[in-house]
């Protein structure tokens, strides 16, 4: 199905199902501990042997000499795979670094080694008898010491280039108020509970891999390039995914090595990277260096805005791209964005959760707070005075959709705004300093192609099979509903399967694309299944309505099962898009409240409230998209106070590659949280006229803390996390 | 009192078979007995492996989850002889005689435990990795309170303990929840507690 014109109605308007706060279809399954994980598929095969993962032990270099003659003769070792032992391997193009080094080393904990043996126990020992000699070269570590270097991104892509609309340069030299300050952002780690873990069985030439992977054709794909046999060999299982956020977008050692293990071994190999490795194994969201100027005039008009992003990563990796929603957020007719890429040696950087928009809201909407007050002006009144229906850069060019005003309004009345004192450390709550802070919220709506099957049986049961994935954002549920709604029957009737490569190509989940463009796909593949049912039954099916168990048209009322009393009926297509998104800009907007207390003697920080309002097309489920949001708002917290891998720039890796060291917020640190989406229905983004809020509610938040605390200490703290050794010496006498 | 409680954990295990003499290169095993989720279950292991691993990798009770391997994270958490630990920070030998709730032992897909039944209704999980975790410790912690056992937020030693917002997000804090859930398990486990009276 091609989707190139605004939706008219359709099924889905009717909202018997779809729209309605379900409990997740899966729920039961996840409390009673048996919806398997990759690691957990004991009895897809038989002999399953372990695999443990060696890294490397230095971020840059070679690796001179390797023994791996003790491991191979320890208790239970089966095989041993370095290299040397995998032969001629290629790189996925999704991958930056390999997932196997040798002789050269790209990074600290890259895999050197696998090891596999009858049992994890002995594995693990075996793997600490390997003895490696490693060449360390110089390396790159250090953001602030390579900018000077930074270059141009590299590459085709649009979206990577400098900007430029009017005269930045002469606006901003002429506003009679200006800003120009830099704000820092740390490198992070996705840090989802379930580590990356695969099992690997071959079979002849096949390959079958149970695994953790929020992209499953991706997958295929780049395994299929990596170990260079044909894609129709590789089949890949992923039905369960303890999260991901980014980080299991793409093709990651793990993988690779369970199937070289197997290969080698001979038998089935499950591998799972152990917590300590992860965080320098695999990918991050890269620190970056942002500068940002801004020029109004007397009455707060932006005349000149420029956001500038400095980033690293390793040779032939990319930018996290910082600047894109400035180029959309606010008017303003000179503006400029660019960014720099310096060459880093550090783990490879890629996507988190809302890549670009989360580091570069923590910046802009940081320096919009301290503009409005530059200005002495409300910062919502400032935001709202500068808010656009159009395209700043191309003003011919409209938002599909476009509420951010009325998020505010919505939120500023919930969340109590007008109590907060304009002037900061007024509020005192016994030993702690009281304050409300706000940002807007914005992430680009992208859709995707998307392929589904969906079939009738006999019994009236309808299966919906796609490769989609649900990463605990609600995907089995939402495609469950959309498909109720499309046949007309209850949830009940729906057995939805996912994350299997031999279903068809879905969106995946990644970028907030996957409720609204899967869901869009099921759609397609339901309209197939319809005139499937409609011509069995002998009806027309422009005149059909599918609701209640019935197949109706005129006087006739005919059971849906029936239509597939003689073998079952099946519907299958994609959903493709036509320039939609481009004649008209497809965002998702939001406005988050916060309130902080600070305790006046130590500056440790407390959130006590927050507020998410969102406007993002239809909510399929406002139960699941409730969930995304408030779980987005907890890792804008964590940004906000915490989070940060610290460098070690003399040897190149991320220190706090654990639990313990990278501190995630937990219980104590979130309070209630408070989530309201405007009710609106988006045409122009799919039949389904909904977006995606799983990245929007990230975006923003921390600048929403960091002008919370601004607000209640007084105290402007420009480097995340805003940590109390920040604060301490700048703190308002605690008197 | 270090070196006392470091003693004490010897004789600590005095029912656990003694460490089989093995061949050369081969692990050394031993039997380990205990009770989980009302069955016996007696497994003969490597003395490295963990609780754990013995419930998720031997037992195939995999609703425990392996997030850190190092106690960092909450994901493995049970309930031995009613208490809840992280599985993964204890030996399996070390458990001789021993009685393990899971997750598989408190409820079943057709017969939902409250909390469980109650961490579905408030949405209290979004991937479910870290869930079977919170849960136990839930059901743990609702018990912890009802003894009287206090926390780091608990203001008055003396007053008889209440089910608070407050003392569930302390007592919960071991148990993280990267997608953030945390609002709404506690909006489940008040609900349950609330139930309790």
């Amino acid at each position: 199905m091609k989707f190139d014109k605004p939706a008219a109605d359709n099924p889905i308007d009717r909202l018997q199902v779809v729209g309605k706060p379900l409990d997740r279809i899966d729920g039961p399954r996840k409390v009673t501990g048996t919806a398997r994980y990759a690691y957990e598929q004991h009895d897809v095969v038989p002999g399953q042997a372990y695999g443990y993962v060696l890294g490397a032990g230095i971020a840059k270099g070679r690796i001179g000499a390797m023994d791996v003659e003790p491991a191979r003769r320890a208790p239970g070792v089966i095989a041993v795979v370095t290299a040397k032992e995998a032969g001629a391997l290629k790189k996925g193009k999704r991958n930056t670094a390999r997932l196997l080094a040798g002789p050269e080393v790209e990074h600290y904990h890259q895999a050197v080694a696998l090891v596999v043996a009858e049992s994890f126990e002995q594995a693990r020992a075996a793997a600490s008898l390997i003895k490696v000699e490693y060449a360390a070269a110089e390396g790159a570590f250090d953001l602030k010491a390579a900018m000077n270097e930074a270059k141009k991104p590299e590459g085709d892509d649009p979206s990577l280039d400098d900007t430029k609309v009017g005269d930045f340069a002469g606006a901003f030299a002429a506003a009679p108020v200006k800003l120009d300050e830099t704000y820092t952002t740390p490198d992070e780690s996705h840090a989802m509970m379930e580590p990356h873990a695969t099992l690997a069985a071959w079979e002849g030439e096949r390959l079958t891999l149970w695994t953790s992977n929020q992209m499953v054709d991706w997958g295929v794909t780049d395994m299929a390039t990596t170990l260079g046999i044909p894609k129709e060999n590789i089949r890949i299982v992923s039905p369960f995914i303890g999260g991901g956020f980014g980080g299991k977008l793409f093709l990651r050692s793990d993988v690779l090595l369970a199937a070289l293990g197997a290969r080698a071994a001979r038998r089935p190999v499950k591998v799972t990277l152990q917590r300590p490795l992860m965080i320098n194994n695999t990918t991050h969201r890269p620190a970056t260096v942002q500068r940002i100027r801004i020029g109004t005039t007397g009455e707060g008009k932006i005349t000149a805005i420029a956001h500038e992003s400095w980033s690293g990563d390793l040779p032939g990796g990319g930018p996290e791209v910082a600047v894109q929603q400035t180029r959309l957020l606010y008017a303003g007719a000179n503006r400029m964005t660019a960014m720099r890429l310096a060459e880093l040696d550090l783990p490879e950087g890629n996507a988190m959760r809302a890549p670009g928009e989360a580091p570069g809201l923590m910046a802009l909407e940081m320096a919009m707070d301290e503009m409005a007050e530059k200005l002495g002006m409300d910062p919502i009144a400032f935001r709202l005075l500068n808010d656009t229906q159009v395209d700043p850069e191309k003003p011919e060019r409209p938002f599909s959709m476009r509420r951010l005003d009325e998020c505010f309004r919505v939120g500023s009345e919930r969340f109590g705004w007008s109590r907060r004192s304009a002037r900061p450390g007024q509020q005192r709550d016994g030993n702690w300093l009281v304050g409300i802070g706000v940002a807007a919220a914005f992430r680009n709506n992208l859709v995707m192609k998307s392929g589904a099957r969906v079939s009738l049986d006999a019994q009236g049961i309808v299966t919906v099979e796609t490769d989609m994935t649900d990463i605990g954002t609600g995907s089995y549920t939402i495609i469950g509903q959309t498909a109720a709604e499309m046949l007309g029957v209850g949830i009940d009737k729906v057995v939805v399967k996912l994350g299997d490569s031999a279903f068809p190509v879905s969106a995946g989940s990644g970028g907030q694309w996957g409720g609204n463009s899967s869901t869009a796909g099921v759609y397609a593949a339901c309209v197939k299944l319809r005139e499937a049912v409609a011509q069995k039954l002998g009806i027309n099916s422009t005149e059909a309505i599918f609701a209640n168990g019935e197949v109706k048209a005129g006087n006739r009322s005919l059971p849906l099962a029936s239509a597939a009393e003689a073998g079952p009926l099946t519907g299958e297509d994609t959903i493709e898009y036509g320039d939609l998104d481009k004649t008209h800009q497809q965002s998702t907007f939001g406005a988050h409240f916060v309130e902080v207390a600070v305790d006046a003697a130590t500056a440790e920080t407390r959130i006590r409230r927050m507020l998410a309002v969102c406007a993002a097309g239809r909510i399929l489920n406002p139960k699941t998209a409730r969930s995304q949001v408030i779980g987005a708002m907890t890792m804008g917290a964590g940004a906000a106070l915490m989070e940060e891998l610290a460098v070690d720039k003399r040897r190149g890796f991320f220190v706090n590659h654990d639990l313990a060291g990278y501190e995630v917020p937990v219980h104590a640190d979130i309070p209630h949280q408070e989530v309201v989406f405007l009710d609106e229905t988006d045409p122009m983004s799919s039949p389904m006229k909904a977006k995606g809020v799983g990245e929007l509610g990230i975006c923003g938040v921390g600048a929403a803390v960091a002008n919370a605390i601004y607000n209640a200490t007084g105290v402007r703290v420009r480097d995340y996390p805003i940590t109390l050794d920040k604060l301490l010496t700048r703190m308002p006498d605690a008197a | 009192m270090v070196a006392a409680g470091a003693c004490a954990a010897l004789p600590a295990m005095p029912g656990a078979a003694r460490a089989q003499p093995v061949s050369r290169g081969e692990p050394v095993t031993a039997s380990v007995s205990m009770s989980v989720n009302g069955e016996n279950r007696t497994l003969q292991l490597d003395t490295r492996t963990t609780l754990l691993d013995a419930l998720r990798e031997h037992l195939h009770l995999t609703g425990t989850k392996k997030g850190c391997d190092h106690g960092q994270c909450g994901a493995c958490t049970v309930i031995v002889d009613g208490q809840r630990i992280n599985s993964c920070l204890t030996l399996a030998i070390m458990n001789q005689g021993v009685q393990v709730t899971t997750i598989e032992g408190l409820g079943t897909v057709d017969d939902l435990h409250p909390m469980q039944e109650a961490f579905v209704k408030h949405d209290g999980f979004q991937c479910g990795y870290c869930t079977p975790g919170q849960i136990c410790s839930s059901v743990a912690v609702l018990d912890e309170i009802k003894a009287g056992i206090p926390s780091h937020v608990t203001a008055d030693l003396t007053a008889p303990m209440a089910v608070s917002e407050a003392e569930i997000r302390e007592r919960l804090s071991g148990n993280i929840c990267r997608c953030g859930a945390y609002s709404n398990i506690v909006a489940a486990v008040s609900d349950v507690a609330g139930r309790q009276g």
